[in-house]
C-alpha cells in the first residue's frame, strides 16, 4: 500500500483579519500559489460575512472549514465533511489559549510581528494535518526550550 | 525578536501603507533588494540571509507571488547553527510543497539531520517530512517507511504508551492505517478500548491533558474514530467493556453553561453516538441514543451536529457493502432500525430545511434525500418541491435534481411521478436540468400505461399562459408521440393540440423549434381522418422553415414536407419510438460521476468521506463567489448498481434483428467501443427525443430501420448478447452471508435479491428481497427451494410478475431438523423480455446458524469435556494447510461463526477453548465443545478437537470449523485434506454429503 493514500485530517489553517489580511497559512495539500490565493480570499469571504448566530461550520468546496472569530480575527480550519467538528472547534480555542499564553495576553499584533513564532508553535501543536500534541504546558516548555537555542 | 529589527521595520512600513498601491510599491522595492543581495550572496551572512528570507514569507503570505529565493531558504536547511535551520525548515514548508523540484535540493540535508545526532534538528527535519514531504522524501528517509503493511504489530505496540501526547499522535496514525484498511489491525482494538476507559473515567490522567475538566476530548474522539473504521467488534468482552464506556459517555453528558466545557463534551458525545450506531447497537441502547439526538436537536448550536451524526448513521450501515451495491433496497434491508428511528425526527429536520443558517439548510437536505424510502418519499419529496420556490438559488439546481431522483426511486406509482417531474419543470424550470425531463420521457415511452396520462398532464400545463421552455419541449414530445390516444377528449384533436403547441412555437429558442417540427410532422400522421386543413396549416410552417437560416430547422422542415407528401410512407417513418433500452439514470449516474472521484479507500468504510488527500479545486463560478453545490456527501447513500454500460445485450438482439447492413459503415465511423460508449452515454436519452433531424438518421429511418442510437451497430454480435451475467461474486455473497444475517445473495442488472434471516433455537425465518431494478417488468418469476434432506423449507408464494422498480418479499420458514452441513439451494429464473435468466443460489441457511454462542467457566467446561471420553462423542484432528492466523484473528474467526471463545481457561495461552450450543429438532439444545492447539512454530497446522453428546453432531462440527480453518471465509475452496491422527482412530458416521437421493446437497456440491 502506498503512504500517500492515508487520510488525512487538516487541509489548511488560516489566520486572517476582518479586512481578509493573511497572518498565517500552513497547508498540508499539495497547492499552487494561485490556488493557496484563491483558497484564502474564498474562505475570507465565506467567514467574514456569515452571521454571528450561525453555527461555525460552514461547507466549502468538498470539505467543511470550521472557523472562530476572536476579536477581528478569524481562525479557520479546513477538515472533512464527516469530521468532527464540535472536537476541531475546541482544537482552534485551544491554540488560542496556547497562543494567549506565550504572548500573555495575544492581540493581532503580537501576531503580524512575531508570524515566525506563530509557526514555530503551530508545528508543535499541529503535525501533517494532526493534532500531535494537546497539552498547553508541554508546547510551552517546548518553546522556552527552542528559544534558547536561538 | 532580538535583532530581526530589519523585519521590524518592514512590517512596521506595510502596515502604515495608507491603500494597496502604496503597500504593493513598497513590496516591490523589497522584493528587488533582496534580489540583488541573493544575486552577490558572497558577502551575505547568516543573520541576513534569514533575515530576507523571513521577509520573503512575510510577502508571500500578503499574497504576493514570490518567484525567487526558494533555493535561499532551501539553502538554510543545511546551515551549521539552529537559527538558521529553523528558518531555513519553516520557510520552505510554507513556499514549497511535494511537487517542487527545489525540494530535491534539500533531501540531502534533510536526511542527514534524521540520521544525526541532534534531537532538535531531528525534530524540524521530521516536521518538514511529515508536513510537506511527499513519496520521494519518504523512500529517501528508509525505504521501509513506505510500506505499510506489517504494521500491526508495532502499530499495537504503540498503542501501550502512556504519555497522553504520543498517544494522540499514534492514535493519528491509528486512523490512518485503518481508513485505508483495517484488516490485520484487530488487535489493536482491545488496546483502543482500553484507552477510551481510562479517558472515560478519567482514571491516570494528568491535569495538562484535560481540557475544561474533560480529558483530552481530542484523544477520545479519536479512539472512538478509529473504532469506527472496524466493520464490527468480534471479541464478546472487548465489545462489553466497549459498550460499557459508551454507556457512561452517553448517560454522563449535559448541557453546562461554559461553551467550551459544552463543545468538548458534545464531541465526544456524538463521536460515541455515531460509534453506537455503526456498531449496531442493542435495541435499548439505540434508543437511548435517539432520545439523546432527539433532544440535543432542539439546542441551535447542537442541531447540525445532530444532523451529521443521523446522517452518518444512514450511510454507516452500508459498510459491508461494496459502494456500488447501496442501492435503495439494501439501504433498507440493513438499516430498517436506523430508518425508523430518524423518522421520528422528520418534521425537526424539514424545519431545519427553513433554518436561515445555510449549513443547516444544506444537511437537512443531503438528510431528507438520504432518509427517503418508499413510506415517506411523497412527504419529502412535497417539501422539496415546495421549499424549491423560496429556496437561494445556489440551491435549487441541486434541490430539483434531488427531488427528481427520489420521485423516481420511490414513486409509489408511475403517475405520481410525472406529476412531481411535471411540477418539478412548472415551478423552477430553469433549473431543471435536460436530463431530467430526458428521463420522464424514458419512462412515459416505456410504460404504456402511463402514456395516455402523460399525455393529458402535459395538455393541462398547456392551458397555463406563460410555460418554461422545458415544459413547451416536454409537451410537444410526449403529445407527438401521444397525443392522437387523447383523440375523444375535448380540445385534444389533432387540430387542436397543434393549434396550442404552435401558439408557443414564437416563445422558444431555435434549439426547441426541430422538436416542434417533428410534433407537427407526427400530429399529422395521426390525424384521424386525415385533416385537410391542419395538413395545410402544417405544411405552411414547414414551407416557412425550408430557408431557415438554422441548419437544423432548415433539413427538418425540407425532409418532413417531402415526406409528409409520400402519405403511407410517412407512417413508418414517423412511427412511434421504439421503447428505450433500460439503462441507468443519467441523473444519478451524474451524481455517482461526482462521487468516482472520492478517495476510494475512504469510500470504502464511510461512504460519505471524501477525497482525502487533496482538495477537489475545481473551481466554479469565481464572480458571484457561491460555492457550488455540495453534492458528493449527500448522495452517497444512494446507489444503483447498474454498469455505466448501457450498450447492453437489449440493444444487441435489436442490432440482429436489422435487416440491412449498415454495420460496416458505423464501424468505420467510430473507431473504438470505448469512445462510442462515452458518445453515447453523454447522449443518453436524448438521442430519439431531439436528434431526429440529423441527415443521417432521416435517411436511415427512411429505410425503415428502427431509430436506435447509430452506435449500437457495432455491438459485436453472437451468445452474449441473451446472457445475463450476475453483478459481483455469487460465493463470496453467500460466503459473508453465512456470517451475517442481511445482505445481497444475488445481483445482475434487472434483479436484485436481497436476505434478512433471524434465527431462533431450531428455527429460522428467512426473508427474500426481490427488487426489480429496471423500469420494465420481470415476468415468469420462479422460485424453487431445492431442501436438503435436514432441513424443512417453506417458501411462501412468489408472484409471477416483478412491476416495475417494485420490491417483493417472500419469507421462507427453515426448520433444522439433525446436523448437517448440506446446503439448501434456491433455483431462481424469471424473464425480461425475451430472454431468460436463471441462477442456482445457496442459501445462507448454515449449520452455524444454529448455534447460539455460549461461554463457560472452567468449573462448567472442564468436567462437560472429561465426561466426554473419546470417539465417536469426542473427535480428535491434526488439521494442516489451515491458513495462517494470529491467535486473535482466530478467535475473532471462531466468534463470527457463533463458536464462542472462552479466554483464559486453558494454561497454555497456545490453545484456545470455546463452546456454544446447538439446536436442531431431534438434537434438542446440545452442548458442544472444542479445543484448538496451535503450534507456534508452525501456524499452518493444529489439533483439533470437538466434543459433543452427538456423534454426528460432533462429526459435522469438525468438519465445519475445518472448513473455516481451511478456507475462511471468502478465499478459494481449500486444499489440503486433514489426516487423522492415528492414536484416535475415527469412527465416522456415515456422511450425510454424499446422500444421492438428496438434491439440495448434490446441488450444492456442484456449485
Amino acid at each position: 500500500s502506498d503512504i500517500s493514500i492515508l487520510s488525512l485530517q487538516i487541509r489548511f489553517i488560516l489566520l486572517q483579519n476582518r479586512q481578509g489580511k493573511t497572518r498565517l497559512a500552513k497547508y498540508y495539500v499539495p497547492l499552487e500559489e494561485s490556488e493557496k490565493h484563491k483558497v484564502e480570499y474564498e474562505v475570507h469571504r465565506l467567514v467574514v460575512n456569515r452571521d454571528s448566530k450561525f453555527t461555525n461550520f460552514v461547507e466549502f468546496r468538498t470539505h467543511k472549514v470550521i472557523y472562530r472569530r476572536y476579536a477581528g480575527l478569524f481562525f479557520s480550519l479546513c477538515v472533512d465533511i464527516t469530521d468532527n467538528e464540535l472536537a476541531y472547534l475546541e482544537c482552534i480555542h485551544l491554540f488560542v489559549e496556547i497562543l494567549d499564553h506565550f504572548f500573555s495576553n495575544v492581540c493581532e499584533l503580537d501576531l503580524v510581528f512575531n508570524f515566525h513564532k506563530v509557526y514555530l508553535i503551530l508545528d508543535e501543536f499541529i503535525l501533517a494535518g494532526e493534532l500531535q500534541e494537546t497539552s498547553k504546558r508541554a508546547i510551552i516548555e517546548r518553546m522556552s526550550e527552542l528559544e534558547k537555542l536561538e | 525578536m532580538s535583532g530581526m529589527r530589519g523585519l521590524s521595520v518592514f512590517i512596521s512600513d506595510i502596515r502604515n501603507c495608507q491603500n494597496k498601491e502604496a503597500e504593493r510599491l513598497r513590496v516591490d522595492k523589497e522584493l528587488g533588494n533582496i534580489r540583488t543581495c541573493f544575486k552577490n550572496d558572497k558577502g551575505l551572512t547568516p543573520y541576513k540571509k534569514k533575515k530576507y528570507v523571513w521577509k520573503m514569507l512575510y510577502i508571500h503570505m500578503l499574497g504576493y507571488d514570490v518567484d525567487f529565493g526558494h533555493m535561499e531558504a532551501v539553502s538554510l536547511i543545511s546551515a551549521p547553527k539552529y537559527p538558521e535551520k529553523q528558518v531555513g525548515y519553516i520557510v520552505t514548508s510554507c513556499l514549497l510543497n511535494e511537487n517542487h523540484d527545489f525540494l530535491r535540493l534539500a533531501i540531502n540535508a534533510v536526511r542527514n539531520d534524521i540520521i544525526g545526532r541532534n534531537e532538535t534538528y531531528q525534530c524540524l527535519a521530521l516536521t518538514l517530512v511529515g508536513n510537506i514531504g511527499g513519496r520521494e522524501f519518504a523512500e529517501s528517509k528508509n525505504p521501509d517507511v513506505v510500506n505499510a503493511d506489517g504494521w500491526a504489530d508495532r502499530m499495537a505496540q504503540l498503542l501501550d504508551e502512556r504519555d497522553l501526547g504520543v498517544l494522540t499522535s499514534s492514535m493519528s496514525l491509528l486512523v490512518s492505517l485503518v481508513s485505508n484498511d483495517y484488516e490485520g489491525y484487530s488487535s489493536c482494538l482491545p488496546k483502543c478500548v482500553k484507552i477510551l476507559e481510562r479517558l472515560a473515567r478519567n482514571q491516570d490522567v494528568p491535569q495538562e491533558y484535560t481540557y475544561y475538566g474533560i480529558p483530552s476530548p481530542w484523544l477520545q474522539v479519536k479512539t472512538m474514530r478509529a473504532l469506527q473504521y472496524f466493520p464490527t467488534i468480534e471479541d464478546p468482552s472487548t465489545r462489553r467493556s466497549l459498550f460499557e464506556v459508551l454507556q457512561r459517555i452517553l448517560m454522563g453528558t449535559d448541557v453546562v453553561k461554559n461553551v467550551n466545557k459544552n463543545n468538548a463534551s458534545h464531541a465526544v458525545l456524538f463521536e460515541a453516538l455515531s460509534l453506537v450506531m455503526h456498531l449496531n447497537a442493542e435495541k435499548e441502547m439505540m434508543s437511548q441514543c435517539v432520545a439523546l439526538l432527539g433532544k440535543f436537536i432542539s439546542v441551535p448550536e447542537l442541531e447540525l451536529c445532530v444532523l451529521f451524526v443521523v446522517d452518518h448513521l444512514l450511510v454507516g450501515h452500508n459498510d459491508a457493502f461494496p459502494a456500488t451495491l447501496q442501492e435503495n433496497m439494501t439501504r433498507m434491508l440493513m438499516i430498517t432500525d436506523a430508518q425508523d428511528i430518524i423518522k421520528k425526527h422528520q418534521p425537526q429536520i424539514i424545519t431545519s430545511l427553513k433554518d436561515p443558517d445555510i449549513s443547516i439548510r444544506r444537511r437537512a437536505l443531503d438528510l431528507l434525500y438520504g432518509m427517503c424510502d418508499v413510506s415517506n418519499a411523497k412527504g419529502i419529496v412535497e417539501e422539496l418541491l415546495q421549499y424549491l420556490s423560496t429556496a437561494e438559488f445556489s440551491m435549487r439546481e441541486e434541490l430539483s435534481l434531488k427531488a427528481a431522483i427520489l420521485a423516481e426511486k420511490f414513486a409509489p406509482d408511475l403517475s405520481w411521478y410525472v406529476d412531481v417531474i411535471l411540477q418539478l419543470i412548472d415551478n423552477a424550470g430553469d433549473f431543471v436540468s435536460d436530463d431530467i425531463w430526458f428521463r420522464v420521457v424514458q419512462f412515459v415511452t416505456n410504460n404504456e400505461d402511463l402514456q395516455p396520462y402523460a399525455a393529458s398532464k402535459v395538455r393541462e400545463y398547456m392551458d397555463k399562459i406563460a410555460i418554461h421552455e422545458t415544459m413547451v419541449k416536454v409537451s410537444a414530445y410526449i403529445l407527438g408521440e401521444y397525443g392522437h390516444l387523447l383523440a375523444r377528449r375535448p380540445g385534444c384533436s389533432a387540430r387542436e393540440l397543434f393549434g396550442i403547441l404552435h401558439e408557443k412555437l414564437p416563445t422558444v429558442s431555435s434549439p426547441t423549434i426541430p422538436l416542434l417540427l417533428s410534433t407537427y410532422a407526427k400530429l399529422l400522421m395521426h390525424a384521424q381522418p386525415p385533416d385537410i386543413e391542419l395538413q395545410k396549416q402544417i405544411w405552411n410552417v414547414f414551407k416557412k422553415y425550408e430557408s431557415s437560416i438554422d441548419v437544423e430547422i432548415q433539413q427538418r422542415a425540407v425532409e418532413y414536407f417531402e415526406l409528409s407528401k409520400k402519405g403511407a410512407a410517412l407512417m413508418d417513418v414517423l412511427a412511434e419510438m421504439p421503447k428505450f433500452p433500460e439503462r441507468q439514470s443519467s441523473l444519478i449516474k451524474k451524481v455517482e460521476d461526482v462521487e468516482d472521484t472520492a478517495d476510494q479507500s475512504a469510500i470504502k468504510l464511510r461512504p460519505q468521506q471524501l477525497p482525502s488527500n487533496a482538495l477537489v479545486l475545481a473551481d466554479p463560478q469565481p464572480v458571484n463567489g457561491t460555492p457550488p453545490p455540495l453534492k458528493v456527501p449527500s448522495i452517497s447513500g444512494i446507489k444503483v448498481g447498474i454498469s455505466s454500460n448501457w450498450l447492453d445485450h437489449e440493444s444487441a438482439s435489436q442490432t440482429q434483428s436489422q435487416p440491412n447492413g449498415d454495420l460496416s459503415k458505423a464501424q468505420s465511423q467510430i473507431p473504438s467501443a470505448d469512445l462510442l460508449g462515452e458518445m453515447v452515454d453523454s447522449l443518453a436519452i436524448e438521442a430519439p427525443a431531439v436528434d431526429m433531424g440529423s441527415h443521417q438518421r432521416v435517411y436511415r429511418e427512411e429505410d425503415g430501420i428502427p431509430d436506435e442510437v447509430d452506435g449500437t451497430a457495432i455491438v459485436p454480435i453472437g451468445d452474449q448478447a441473451n446472457k445475463v451475467e450476475p453483478i459481483g461474486n455469487i460465493t463470496e455473497r453467500f460466503n459473508a452471508l453465512c456470517l451475517k444475517d442481511s445482505g445481497v445473495l444475488y445481483e445482475d442488472p434487472y434483479i436484485q435479491i436481497g436476505v434478512k434471516a433471524e434465527w431462533r433455537g431450531h428455527h429460522g425465518r428467512l426473508v427474500l428481497f426481490l427488487g426489480n431494478k429496471v423500469t420494465s417488468p420481470l415476468t415468469s418469476v420462479q422460485a424453487l427451494i431445492l431442501p436438503p434432506a435436514h432441513l424443512k423449507l417453506e417458501l411462501s408464494l412468489v408472484p409471477d410478475t416483478i412491476p416495475p422498480r417494485a420490491q417483493v418479499q417472500c419469507p421462507l420458514e427453515v426448520m433444522n431438523i439433525r446436523p448437517s452441513r448440506d446446503v439448501a439451494v434456491l433455483d431462481f429464473s424469471y424473464k425480461f423480455g425475451t430472454s431468460m435468466v436463471s441462477a442456482k443460489l445457496r442459501l445462507p441457511a448454515v449449520l452455524n446458524k444454529f448455534l447460539q454462542p455460549l461461554q463457560l467457566t472452567s468449573e462448567e467446561f472442564f468436567p462437560q469435556w472429561r465426561s466426554l471420553s473419546g470417539p465417536p462423542l469426542k473427535l480428535q484432528e491434526v488439521v494442516r494447510g489451515v491458513r495462517p492466523l494470529s491467535l486473535p484473528e482466530m478467535e475473532n474467526l471462531f466468534n463470527s461463526f457463533r463458536v464462542t471463545i472462552c479466554p483464559g481457561l486453558d494454561p497454555n495461552p497456545n490453545n484456545l477453548v470455546a463452546s456454544t450450543t446447538f439446536y436442531s429438532e431431534n438434537t434438542r439444545p446440545m452442548l458442544c465443545l472444542a479445543r484448538i492447539e496451535t503450534d507456534p512454530a508452525d501456524r499452518t497446522q493444529l489439533r483439533l478437537t470437538v466434543a459433543s453428546g452427538d456423534s454426528t453432531l460432533t462429526f459435522e462440527l469438525k468438519e465445519f470449523i475445518k472448513e473455516q480453518l481451511i478456507a475462511i471465509p471468502m478465499g478459494s475452496r481449500a486444499l489440503v485434506p486433514a489426516v487423522p491422527v492415528p492414536a484416535a482412530p475415527l469412527a465416522q458416521p456415515p456422511s450425510p454429503a454424499v446422500d444421492a437421493n438428496d438434491p439440495g446437497a448434490m446441488l450444492a456440491g456442484l456449485l
